[in-house]
């Protein structure tokens, strides 16, 4: 069951992405391009999640003690805000910021015939791969 | 700057909150994608199909966006492909290092109301914005 939960939610999460607006890197230049020809329209992508996911982690899950399918929450409890925290993410907004991709939008694109997201996709896989493997030794 | 309230924006974050939700609820699972995506670089037992499927169900997601609902996934990027590239790896290295992207922090995280996933979305929204005024207004 939970393997079916874990593709039906891709699946409203990739069309999420394609509604959205997000899989379009022009639309999120125009976001970010706050002294240019401003688009607003994404800042309704994050509000839309909030919109819905906040009132339900507040009211439904966080008085439960378990999910419904598995033993426990996979929860991060770290709390400090530490430089690994803000170099991640300052490196995550270069990124962002230079091609206007992120994570979401680019694994909701893979099979729309762009082979520029695969190379995103690839290059990305390694980063995750460098990270892991300098932080082990 | 011309203002229409973007219904499809604010519909397609929403199905971004109630896939986040049910992922939770069910699962006991972060829709973070840094996070679901870098699980399968090393697969541990029993803690790879689910984000494969989760992969999947992704890939088929954004087809039936295009297919279904109109959207527009456009089939080349303005940029050229080396600094695709460059940006990848930074998204992935950034994103594994600060245990989180767009999702995870922006929504899941700052959903439970997480003070470092506050402090994450901010700093990766500042420095993209930034970047995108060099890159646009500086550089060219």
């Amino acid at each position: 069951m939970t393997y079916f939960i874990a593709l039906a939610a891709g699946l409203l999460f990739g069309l999420g992405m394609a509604v959205s607006g997000m899989v379009d890197p022009n639309n999120v230049i125009g976001f970010l391009d706050i002294t240019g020809n401003w688009l607003p329209d994404l800042a309704f992508v994050m509000g839309g999640g909030l919109l819905v996911f906040l009132p339900c982690f507040l009211l439904i899950i966080k008085p439960r003690s378990k999910p419904i399918f598995a033993e426990s929450f996979s929860l991060s409890h770290l709390k400090s805000i530490d430089k690994k925290l803000v170099m991640g993410a300052a490196i995550f907004g270069l990124g962002w910021g230079i091609a206007g991709l992120c994570p979401g939008p680019v694994a909701s694109s893979l099979l729309a015939g762009n082979v520029d997201v695969i190379y995103f996709f690839l290059a990305m896989m390694a980063g995750f791969a460098l990270v892991d493997f300098t932080q082990k030794s | 700057m011309d203002f229409t309230f973007p219904w499809s924006s604010l519909l397609g974050g929403m199905l971004l909150g109630v896939s986040a939700f049910i992922l939770l609820l069910f699962n006991g699972k972060i829709a973070g994608i840094s996070g679901i995506l870098s699980g399968l670089v090393k697969p541990i037992k029993n803690d790879f199909l689910w984000r494969g499927l989760f992969l999947i169900g992704m890939m088929l997601g954004g087809i039936l966006g295009r297919d279904a609902f109109g959207a527009h996934i456009p089939s080349e990027f303005s940029i050229p492909t080396w600094l695709v590239v460059i940006a990848g790896l930074l998204v992935g290295i950034g994103t594994k290092i600060g245990n989180g992207c767009t999702s995870g922090h922006g929504i899941c995280g700052m959903g439970r109301l997480s003070y470092r996933s506050i402090v994450a979305t901010c700093v990766f929204m500042v420095v993209a914005v930034v970047t995108t005024y060099v890159h646009l207004h500086v550089l060219n």
